[in-house]
């Protein structure tokens, strides 16, 4: 998957499961003021990205302090490459 | 102490007619039938009863997501019902959030559909890992209270009484003595319920469901009927807006009818078949908490399911209480039993009764059964002189329940 895939899937994933506008799906927006998320859907966020790319992130201590999309995009892309490089 | 008076300011309804209690008023003086067939439920082995009255034309998605993701059906059918009470009522934005507004809405279970997805996904891999957070709100016991609160900023006390078919007229009761204690001034009270095959199953298991009207679901349920053969299960939610007299009459609110005495009583006689002697007692009690005598009763709206044993311990109780002269129907012909959701929205139906002053007979009773013929079952739609009228509930568990209403009178 390229970059722009793992993105263009993180974007439709999350606004599938958080009926979100995928207009405003970009990267400096912030999860929780811009995109009003809470709590709640950063667990089920967690559940979501670990059906859509196989693999286990709720664990990982980095993904607590992801506050805009931007971030998780990077977060994602690098925990993708790192499974594939197993 | 003195009580406060509790009057009825708003109600709204979501039934097998649809969303609103316009439609449902409609469809009750039409005598119209609200049970379908089910082709899905003819596909599970061992029902036998393929007939329902689901809920048509509600998009849940007019819900905010917020709200929404904590929701199964019934929170959804709770939460409409509630708007549209509240809507009913005048009740001005922003009022409703006071400590002193609360609401009682009970279910017989949490979200069934719900339990049964989480089950289909641990079986299969033992896992909890694709769970979603929002499960345990739809599962757990006080789910439609809970989101009715969440959903309408409700921040005064919250209760959810679940007692399976007494539920909703319990929740009345609960509401109706809070109110009167001075406790709260403003509550929705009422059931809800959403459709799952388990529902039927859990009569026809115990040979309660109607089975010999799969091709013709608009003749049954029969209750009091000769040719009567069981429950047909049907979901909804409906919803009274409780108030004291003293708030009602501040804001100058129109009054439906005033809550005049409750009972609720247990039959520990057996968890499963109703004592008639028990009823009476639920009804007697019901009458001293009014202050009335049983000849000042004008109309009884019957819990009256189709079940022989059901029809007959209840149609004994009225004759050993009232005699054989107050009407009597049932709401469960045009309705089917919209469980938890029936006590509150039968209530509805008799305060249109109330209103119109008109008697609903019951829908699909032909000829009366013999052994209920000692009570004055009412057929069709009558013009009638009401005042005050009662209204039954009983549960699977031997939990009897009964409201007495009456017409308002600023007296």
């Amino acid at each position: 998957m390229t970059d722009q895939e793992i993105i263009d899937v993180i974007n439709k994933s999350l606004a599938e499961e958080f009926e979100l506008d995928l207009e405003k799906m970009v990267p400096e927006a912030h999860l929780y003021e811009d995109l009003g998320l809470d709590s709640l859907d950063a667990v089920d966020m967690v559940i979501v990205l670990e059906t859509a790319f196989n693999f286990k992130i709720r664990e990982n201590e980095s993904i607590k302090s992801i506050r805009t999309l931007g971030e998780l995009y990077k977060f994602v892309i690098d925990k993708k490459r790192e499974v594939e490089s197993e | 102490m003195s009580l406060k008076r509790v009057v009825v300011t708003g109600i709204g309804a979501v039934s097998p007619f649809g969303r609103g209690v316009e439609i449902l008023e409609d469809a009750l003086l039409k005598n119209k039938s609200g049970i379908r067939g089910i082709p899905e439920l003819a596909q599970i082995k061992g029902l036998r009863c393929h007939i329902a009255g689901l809920v048509p034309g509600i998009n849940p998605k007019e819900i905010p997501r917020k709200f929404r993701r904590s929701m199964s059906k019934m929170s959804i059918y709770a939460t409409i019902a509630s708007q549209e009470a509240i809507k009913d009522a005048g009740v001005p934005q922003g009022y409703y959030s006071q400590e002193r507004v609360g609401l009682v809405i009970g279910s017989t279970v949490g979200s069934v559909y719900t339990i049964q997805n989480f089950f289909e996904n641990y079986l299969k891999e033992f896992s909890l890992e694709k769970i979603k957070s929002t499960l345990f709100f739809q599962i757990m016991g006080h789910s439609c209270a809970a989101n009715v609160a969440q959903a309408l900023g409700i921040t005064g006390r919250v209760l959810a009484p679940s007692a399976a078919c007494s539920t909703g007229c319990q929740a009345v009761g609960y509401g109706f003595e809070m109110i009167a204690m001075g406790k709260q001034d403003m509550m929705l009270c009422g059931g809800a319920d959403e459709f799952h095959p388990l529902t039927a199953a859990t009569f026809d298991i115990m040979n309660a469901a109607s089975t010999r009207y799969n091709g013709e679901p608009s003749k049954s349920p029969r209750p009091f009927d000769l040719k009567r053969d069981g429950v047909v299960c049907s979901e909804g939610c409906g919803i009274l807006l409780l108030e004291s007299l003293e708030s009602a009459k501040k804001r100058n609110a129109k009054i439906y009818a005033e809550i005049l005495g409750f009972a609720t009583c247990s039959d520990s006689s057996n968890i499963a078949n109703p004592n008639s002697a028990s009823i009476e007692v639920c009804m007697r009690n019901a009458l001293a908490d009014a202050g009335l005598q049983p000849e000042q009763i004008d109309y009884i709206n019957a819990h009256a399911t189709g079940t022989i044993q059901g029809d007959l311990a209840e149609a004994e109780a009225i004759y050993n209480t009232f005699g054989g002269q107050v009407p009597v129907s049932s709401l469960k012909g045009h309705l089917g039993h919209t469980m938890a959701a029936s006590g509150s929205l039968e209530l509805i139906g008799t305060i249109v009764m109330l209103n119109q002053q008109k008697l609903i007979g019951t829908l699909n009773l032909d000829k009366v059964d013999p052994i209920c013929a000692k009570i004055k079952c009412i057929r069709e739609l009558e013009t009638c002189s009401l005042n005050n009228v009662l209204k039954n509930s009983f549960a699977l568990g031997g939990v009897n329940s009964t409201i007495i209403l009456r017409r308002y009178k600023d007296d």
